[in-house]
């Protein structure tokens, strides 16, 4: 098998606050390979969009600070990277696209000039190509009247439209890897679908990688290849979509899938997990997703389990997974 | 109690806060006690003019020969005392104009706000200069003229803080029982919206005690009293000769005003600990 | 768009009307208030105080007919920019300030570009540097020199640049009986703009130093600043483009609602360095009582402040595409 594009080794994330150093994340490992969607899962707090920003070496410091792992990318490693070698990664080899595309638009300028941006910064394109250039990718999101768009500010694009124009604008140099951080989340239902279309779509035409960032799982299922559960800062679980659908064997996996089924059946918010993620200053001494879990035996309050695989390709952190698959 | 106890704490730990109410605290001191414990009148020809600082004449004599740290000391009570007058007379005009239109809305509102955006377009200093002149400098008027300029700031933020309070449901509740408007608007709601007039009130002294200092210096001050401003236009003739004249004066202006920020600002970091950056 | 905006400058130009308005009654109003008329200072100053010589000036005044007529005379005058005449320097008011205002005009936008620009540069500065020591220096500078009075700092100046170092002109606008023309008698003028302008936008600077801080710092918690870095544009690129653009607006509003404040504080400034301007011309009116020739300047610097408000508006529509003109 080739070298995967994106491989990430121990990465471990820490913020300083003022109340004491929290992990956000934990000691993370994964890859993803050539055309490969992978899917990070998780509720809010479970360290996702930190493992985003940290991929592109933006998490804010201070407070934050990548404190230990590797990151590469087609076998460079990031972290080493000075600052000006990690900007040329940034928007060119590995590009991002966020949960809510008004505010990551800068109001104030022109569609044309906040995706011409990135084709003068790295390609050195001259003024004149930039517009047509622009016109072309937009019309590759699919953008009606791209020529009229491209003049026009966020502000007076609809939301489906401003998200098309951040994927177009992560999209100009053609990145091996795309990371989409919610990218449906502040959209209706029906754009929901077209986006995720067009980045499947795009994703083969391009031939690039790329990394969903979710809380939903079931957008999960039509787009990702493999799928990551992260709780707390830590991968839970990891396997194909399909077997995780089928058989979720972590516990929390298992409440991520009712919930969603849940929101399917009812239409409803409410969540099936009870309880919340706990506090970063509060960890639980043992697994920390035991106060919520159903199964729990005596031993997970107290001791912190490894993650093992239950089954070829299919790690997952939880005594009890473990002991029935044993 | 409670609230008034964690507002120390809070502010305490603001070290120009501190610095700057220790320092506002000394110069209340020497405005309120100096002229007692060193009654010389700052009007009296005392020595030979223009004398630099020496032992008998701790800040050296102006160009009549009057004592100017007598003229420090009674210029620190026409300072503090005109800005907070004038402060306290904005803040009333203010708030009532501002609780009038934030509270009944709709064309009271329009109406008040008019005149208010009418006072702000008005260049201040100008007003101000135009009404001590057409007046006759004193006391009274040099307060008046302050508070006129300054009064439109209060009325704005006390509006924004009315309006944001009245649709609250405990304004409701009190409208439910019958209260009658005054009581709701003195008692019920003024409590809630005064911290942050509270703030601009004191920092509002600062801006007062500016402009007084300049229209005495421009020779709009009281006649019969010796002010900071007044005593850097009498020593302006001189600055070629005795610099120091006017540099002691122009710094106790700066001195106090600057305590009076640092307090002010310290007050607002305690009242508002969020809107605090880091 | 176009036929918008000139609709729009329409409409505030007609919002001006109530303003000057309200102007005329305020000064008419205060006219009446003042102890005395200008008949009795006049009669006094030519030491012929007698009754009958003193109703003789009234009537020619117009001082002797009723209120009302007195007004409307007043508002009549005005419409055809008659600010009446100056009793005292037997001169119409508006000759007298037609003849300073340019110079209070070069002074004022001198100041107010010198301080948005200082102030700007400096406010990034320390906000890019949040938390360093050269952001705490600029900060606790920015505190003195707002505590510190105009005029007794344009004093402090005259002593250190002109009296002990002896390197710029310590007032006046130009060099007496040098007789410069053209490009000569410009530079000439600007030599001794130096120190006023500078008196005058200290004060100034330190507030937009710190309004700029503030509002940048804000603007780096928005998402498009997040963007901007993923498409790896520098720190310095993302300073001076994204965020500056976005941070400007606050500023730009407090230029020009404080160009009036800065017109009274000229009046100082003038004073001390003896700037042939508006605010010496008040400070001549004051020691003459010469009350016309006050209001009349109370009007005009209210017309001018009118004025800077809309080009204020006009600045911020350039700014932020947002704001549409209705």
């Amino acid at each position: 098998m080739s070298a995967p594009v994106l491989a990430v080794d121990g990465l471990t994330v820490e913020f300083r606050t003022a109340l004491g150093t929290v992990r956000a994340v934990d000691d993370l490992s994964f890859t993803i390979g050539e055309g490969e969607t992978v899917a990070i899962v998780g509720e809010s707090g479970s360290g996702k969009s930190t493992v985003a920003l940290a991929l592109l070496r933006l998490v804010p410091d201070p407070p934050g600070r990548i404190v230990a792992g590797r990151v590469r990318l087609d076998r460079q490693d990031l972290l080493t990277l000075d600052d000006a070698e990690i900007r040329k990664v940034r928007g060119r080899r590995m590009a991002m696209i966020f949960q809510d595309p008004m505010m990551a638009l800068n109001p104030v300028y022109t569609v044309e000039r906040q995706i011409g941006e990135v084709l003068r910064l790295h390609l050195g394109l001259p003024r004149q190509q930039v517009f047509d250039q622009v016109v072309e990718l937009l019309r590759l999101v699919g953008v009606p009247a791209p020529e009229d768009r491209a003049r026009q500010y966020p502000h007076n694009l609809s939301g489906g439209m401003r998200q098309r124009v951040m994927i177009a604008m992560a999209l100009a140099c053609k990145p091996r890897l795309l990371i989409a951080d919610e990218p449906t989340t502040a959209l209706d239902v029906t754009v929901q679908a077209q986006v995720l279309e067009l980045i499947q779509e795009l994703k083969s035409r391009l031939g690039m990688a790329v990394l969903l960032i979710t809380h939903d799982l079931s957008i999960v299922a039509e787009t990702a290849h493999r799928v990551i559960v992260m709780y707390t800062g830590r991968k839970v679980e990891e396997g194909a979509t399909a077997e995780i659908f089928a058989d979720p064997r972590h516990p929390y996996t298992g409440g991520l899938l009712g919930a969603a089924k849940w929101e399917e059946n009812e239409g409803n918010e409410l969540r099936e997990i009870p309880g919340a993620v706990p506090s970063p200053f509060d960890m639980p001494r043992g697994c920390s997703f035991a106060p919520r879990c159903a199964v729990a035996l005596a031993r997970c309050r107290e001791h912190a389990p490894a993650l093992a695989d239950v089954a070829p390709g299919r790690p997952v952190r939880c005594f009890v997974a473990q002991e029935a698959a044993r | 109690m409670r609230g008034l106890s964690t507002l120390w704490m809070r502010f305490r730990r603001n070290r120009g806060a501190v610095a700057g109410a220790v320092t506002l605290g000394l110069v209340v001191a020497a405005a309120l006690v100096g002229p007692l414990l060193y009654p010389v009148d700052p009007f009296d020809m005392v020595g030979q003019p223009a004398q630099p600082p020496s032992a008998s004449f701790l800040l050296g004599t102006d160009v009549a020969g009057r004592d100017i740290l007598a003229g420090i000391l009674n210029g620190a009570r026409i300072s503090l005392l005109i800005g907070v007058l004038a402060s306290l007379a904005a803040t009333v005009v203010g708030v009532a104009f501002g609780a009038l239109a934030g509270y009944y809305g709709g064309w009271v509102d329009d109406v008040l706000m008019r005149v208010t955006e009418f006072f702000l377009t008005i260049p201040s200093f100008v007003l101000a200069v135009v009404v001590v002149a057409i007046f006759q400098p004193s006391v009274v008027t040099v307060t008046a003229a302050i508070a006129v300029v300054s009064w439109p700031s209060v009325a704005r933020l006390a509006r924004g803080e009315f309006i944001a309070q009245r649709g609250r449901d405990y304004v409701q509740g009190c409208r439910a029982i019958g209260m009658p408007d005054w009581e709701i608007i003195l008692l019920q709601i003024m409590p809630n919206a005064l911290p942050p007039v509270i703030v601009v009130s004191s920092l509002m002294v600062a801006t007062a005690i500016l402009t007084e200092s300049g229209l005495s210096f421009l020779g709009l001050g009281d006649p019969n009293l010796v002010s900071w401003g007044y005593m850097i236009g009498v020593a302006r003739t001189v600055l070629r000769t005795s610099w120091w004249m006017s540099a002691i004066p122009g710094a106790m202006i700066l001195v106090t005003v600057l305590a009076i920020n640092l307090v002010g600002e310290g007050l607002n970091d305690a009242l508002n600990p969020k809107l605090r950056k880091r | 768009m176009r036929q918008a905006s000139l609709l729009f400058l329409v409409r505030r130009l007609l919002q001006i009307v109530p303003v000057v308005l309200a102007i005329v009654a305020l000064n008419f109003f205060l006219l009446r208030m003042a102890p005395g008329d200008v008949a009795d200072i006049l009669a006094g100053q030519m030491g012929h105080a007698t009754a009958e010589f003193t109703q003789q000036l009234r009537q020619e005044f117009g001082l002797d007919r009723p209120l009302y007529q007195q007004f409307f005379i007043y508002m009549g005058k005005l419409l055809t920019f008659d600010l009446g005449v100056s009793h005292l320097q037997q001169t119409p008011v508006i000759v007298l300030i037609l003849d300073r205002l340019p110079a209070t005009l070069i002074l004022m936008l001198t100041s107010v570009v010198l301080a948005v620009a200082l102030g700007v540069v400096l406010g990034v500065a320390a906000a890019r540097r949040e938390g360093t020591i050269a952001d705490s220096l600029i900060s606790v500078l920015a505190l003195v020199v707002y505590a510190t009075p105009a005029f007794w700092l344009g004093l402090m100046l005259i002593v250190l640049f002109s009296i002990k170092l002896d390197i710029l002109p310590s007032g006046g606008m130009i060099q007496i009986g040098a007789g410069l023309k053209g490009a000569a008698y410009a530079l000439d003028v600007a030599w001794h703009l130096i120190l006023p302008a500078a008196t005058l936008a200290l004060f100034y600077v330190a507030i937009y130093t710190r309004l700029m801080r503030a509002s940048m710092l804000e603007v780096y918690g928005l998402d498009f600043i997040v963007t901007a870095r993923a498409k790896g544009l520098s720190e310095t690129a993302i300073a001076w483009t994204h965020a500056l653009r976005n941070a400007l607006l606050p500023v730009v509003t407090l230029a020009g609602v404080q160009f009036g404040h800065l017109l009274g504080g000229s009046i100082l400034v003038e004073t001390v360095f003896g700037w042939p301007g508006l605010g010496r011309l008040v400070f001549d009116a004051l020691l003459q009582r010469d009350l016309n020739l006050l209001l009349g300047i109370l009007f005009v610097s209210s017309a001018v402040v009118v004025s800077a408000n809309l080009v204020v508006d006009l600045i911020y529509g350039l700014l932020d595409p947002r704001i549409v003109h209705k």
